[in-house]
């Protein structure tokens, strides 16, 4: 029997989700529904989508469909219905353990929300524990990806200010992705994670699968990466080689980013010292005094501009392009779970064909089987397509930024040494004036 | 400029340098080889270190040596001339024979700051340049420098029309020979022993005292402006080579996607682009590192100057006390006193008086020295004025000379770095369109 998904009892679906099984009269009436809101922006009744897996897999049940399409783009700020955010790091210290916790505020309108707005504090342990409950509920969904634990190069502490902001960034996005996730959004523990005090949510969490159920789930998952894929469908051979290359060149960003910021940070060393000489020359002259320190503070300026831009780089794009790091591998864990379905099914149809179980209960179950798996497909692809058109929209967003944030850059720049030739230029009233639009 | 009495060392320092009468002579001798033609020392004269050549010989321990040469042409450029444009005279010399000229303009004219040599070897550089001197990049650079060299000097009312510097534009065999016949060579030796010898002048000229103290400032600063800039120039090249890799990075992405691919492709030659245009901005650099260099030499003809005076007035001051010394002697002859210690007044004291002849003819001695002495002072006095005059008017040339030079420069170098701004306003705005078609 599969085990950890689609019959487990333990995570509740939100009463939103169990849809009653004719449902063709109600699609039409998504709108109307204001539990149902939040879908009513991206979905259309077409075949091919997904939904929540904790739906019992009955083909009727895959009436209710829904297709990530070209209207998630068209999304409406204003209809946002859910306002997370991620602040206020403080410093939790026990005899066994020191722990950073942040301050979770959520404001919301959605009536599976009791209240319209909850404030808790949680330590990035509880985040761990979310995701893999998310991914525990969705196996093949993509769900954003979180901060690393830690970081190894350059020995950055926990505690670290620098690394502590990174995080909580990092956090407060995870949580809004979430949020924005037609399915993911709706699931119980997540509304949990949101609402409920530290000590429900400790009692929460320990209502999770024993510790039997998924050591055998790891035993399964293990076999079946031994056994196998037969025969993958072709549209997740290209997705695996996509991945494969996509991981591949976000490593690569993410390297010439960090490369580029330690390249910024070493010439901003060196340049420390270039406009003070300058002003030490000035010190021992006359006539040339006022041009020397002139360019003395066109250094500094720009010394200073330089270190803003060099802060775009490794605030925003650095993360930013490590985020997608981090998610490619989000993606190639996804593309496992969906071969582990497939390879499970695929054991169980080969022993039906030699015939050696019992064959109306290994039917039965092949049945659940291949119910699950089209699910899985379907949800797979239709949040691949939700994936790149957010990559795209994060990527090219963040590109564009930082190259203006170049121009802003050399543009202020341009302005200190033009106004400083000005200067030198009305003193001498120079009849050779090359003209500045050289280019 | 007066010394007062004192001390009692005596150090004769010989006249290193030529007196007006050997420059005449030289002129006169070197007037006998061009010929019997009047010299006509053309006041302008377009200069021009055209090419440089490497050239291989084998040497006097018949090894195989290679040097470079640079070509050398001259027009003169009278009112004559302009229109037929006439085909340059030209020749070849090699760095050593500059050197050999600029010794000369030392020893010859010790009050004038003598413009320097373009660097022997290569200093301040970074990573990418090569200090090789072979090195075509060094050669050329060395070759710009050659040119400006002779146009300094050409431009020198001085400098310009001494004849050796004539023969050196025009005559390529027979200059060295001529140049090392004024017997420059002998007195460069003593000239410089003499410069790096320690003595104590007792009434520094507080002007020239000045002058030395700012040419070891400008010496440290500007020394250590190139030693960062230079620091500065690696680590900026750095910065931008490192962006290359997203151009190959963004390459090899937009092969797997399909509505970025274009846009990713197009801001990755952006990125290339970027990369590439720092070899251009430090190259320019370069240009005004030398600006700075060239004033950096000029350190060392400054500090010679104002040495020379501290010498002249040292030896104005020995002639002094050497004279009102000999002035006492005759005093304490005359007088039979003896108020200064001396061996011989104690033999004196000890073995008697001396005979009234004895001391007759020491008077008759020293009078003759004090005369003598007398002499040489009234020289040395005219010497030490004359050198002040013009060795203080050369300063002040100097001085505006490189006010207005090093202006120029930093001008130029903001001039640069507007043109670096622009360069990289032009990338980033083409690499921001091209993201935002992705």
């Amino acid at each position: 029997m599969s085990g950890n998904v689609a019959d487990s009892a333990i995570s509740p679906t939100s009463p939103a989700q169990t849809i009653p099984a004719d449902l063709s009269g109600q699609m039409l009436e998504l709108d109307e529904d204001d539990d149902l809101e939040v879908f009513s922006k991206d979905t259309s009744i077409t075949d091919g989508g997904s939904f929540n897996a904790s739906m019992p897999t009955s083909p009727g049940s895959m009436i209710n469909q829904y297709k990530f399409d070209e209207e998630d783009e068209q999304e409406d700020p204003g209809a946002k219905d859910i306002f997370i955010t991620v602040d206020n790091p403080e410093s939790h210290v026990t005899t066994i353990e020191t722990f950073i916790t942040y301050r979770v505020l959520t404001k919301t309108t959605r009536s599976e929300f009791d209240s319209s707005e909850y404030e808790v504090r949680r330590r990035y342990q509880d985040f761990l524990w979310l995701k893999g409950r998310l991914e525990e509920a969705n196996p093949t969904l993509i769900v954003h990806p979180l901060p690393e634990k830690f970081v190894m190069k350059g020995m950055v502490e926990r505690f670290n200010d620098d690394f502590i902001e990174t995080r909580r960034r990092a956090l407060h996005r995870f949580l809004n992705r979430v949020s924005e996730h037609p399915i993911l959004s709706c699931n119980e523990d997540f509304k949990i994670f949101l609402t409920a005090q530290a000590w429900e949510l400790t009692s929460h969490k320990k209502q999770g699968p024993g510790f039997l159920s998924r050591m055998g789930d790891t035993v399964r998952a293990v076999a079946a990466s031994v056994r196998g894929v037969k025969s993958r469908p072709e549209e997740f051979n290209s997705m695996q080689e996509y991945v494969e290359a996509f991981s591949q060149k976000m490593t690569s960003l993410d390297r010439i980013t960090q490369r580029i910021v330690k390249e910024e940070r070493e010439y901003l060393e060196e340049l420390k010292e270039y406009a003070p000489t300058y002003t030490l020359w000035s010190g021992s002259e006359e006539e040339l005094a006022e041009p020397l320190k002139g360019v003395a503070s066109c250094v500094d300026r720009c010394f200073q501009e330089t270190e803003e831009q060099v802060r775009q780089f490794s605030d925003t794009l650095a993360p930013a392009l490590h985020e997608y790091v981090l998610s490619a591998e989000t993606l190639k864990a996804v593309l496992r779970r969906r071969d582990f379905i497939q390879a499970e099914l695929e054991a169980k149809n080969e022993a039906l064909a030699a015939k050696r179980a019992d064959r109306d209960a290994l039917k039965e179950e092949i049945d659940k089987l291949e119910d699950r798996m089209e699910w899985a497909n379907n949800a797979l692809k239709g949040d691949w397509s939700r994936w790149q058109r957010s990559m795209r929209t994060d990527l090219k967003e963040v590109f564009i930024t930082t190259a203006q944030k170049n121009v802003d850059h050399y543009e202020k720049c341009l302005a200190v040494w033009e106004s400083f030739l000005l200067s030198m230029r009305s003193e001498v009233g120079d009849i050779n004036q090359p003209s500045s639009d050289d280019s | 400029m007066m010394a007062d009495t004192g001390s009692e060392e005596v150090a004769v320092i010989g006249n290193t340098d030529l007196t007006p009468g050997e420059i005449e002579n030289n002129i006169k001798n070197t007037m006998g080889e061009v010929g019997d033609e009047e010299i006509v020392l053309p006041k302008k004269m377009e200069i021009n270190v055209a090419e440089a050549e490497k050239r291989t010989v084998k040497n006097a321990v018949n090894m195989q040596e290679t040097y470079t040469v640079y070509l050398i042409e001259t027009r003169p450029a009278d009112d004559a001339s302009e229109g037929t444009n006439p085909t340059p005279d030209s020749l070849w010399r090699r760095y050593s024979e500059f050197e050999i000229l600029r010794s000369y303009f030392l020893v010859a004219y010790p009050h004038v700051v003598v413009p320097p040599l373009p660097e022997k070897r290569a200093e301040f550089v970074w990573h990418k340049l090569s200090a090789d001197n072979m090195d075509p990049d060094f050669v050329e650079r060395r070759r710009v420098g050659l040119e400006n060299f002779l146009l300094r000097v050409a431009s020198h009312p001085i400098l310009a029309s001494d004849n050796i510097f004539y023969s050196f534009l025009t005559e390529e065999n027979g200059w060295k020979e001529a140049v090392l016949e004024t017997g420059f060579q002998a007195k460069a030796d003593s000239r410089l022993k003499a410069l790096n010898a320690t003595f104590r002048v007792k009434n520094p000229d507080k002007r020239f005292a000045e002058m030395k103290h700012y040419g070891d400032e400008l010496q440290s600063v500007i020394s250590q402006l190139l030693r960062v800039r230079a620091r500065v120039a690696d680590r900026l090249y750095g910065v931008y080579k490192v962006h290359g890799n997203y151009g190959r990075v963004f390459s090899e992405w937009s092969a797997i996607e399909k509505e970025m691919g274009d846009g990713l492709q197009s801001a990755g030659h952006h990125m290339d682009a970027y990369a590439a245009s720092v070899d251009d901005i430090l190259e320019e650099e370069e240009h005004y590192a030398d600006q700075l260099k060239e004033y950096l030499f000029y350190t060392d003809a400054l500090r010679a100057v104002c040495r020379k005076h501290e010498l002249i007035q040292y030896e104005l001051e020995a002639a002094a006390t050497d004279l009102s010394t000999k002035k006492q002697q005759q005093e304490e002859l005359a007088t039979g006193t003896v108020r200064t210690f001396s061996l011989k007044g104690m033999t004196s004291k000890l073995f008697g008086q001396e005979t009234p002849e004895v001391r007759e003819g020491k008077m008759k001695v020293l009078e003759g020295q004090i005369q003598e002495g007398e002499e040489a002072l009234k020289e040395k006095n005219t010497e030490c004025d004359e050198f002040v005059r013009s060795a203080w008017s050369e300063i002040e040339r100097f001085k505006d000379q490189k006010n207005h030079d090093l202006k120029e420069a930093l001008i130029s170098y903001a001039i640069m770095q507007i043109s670096m701004c622009k360069k990289g306003i032009q990338v980033w705005t083409n690499a921001k369109e091209c993201f935002n078609k992705m």
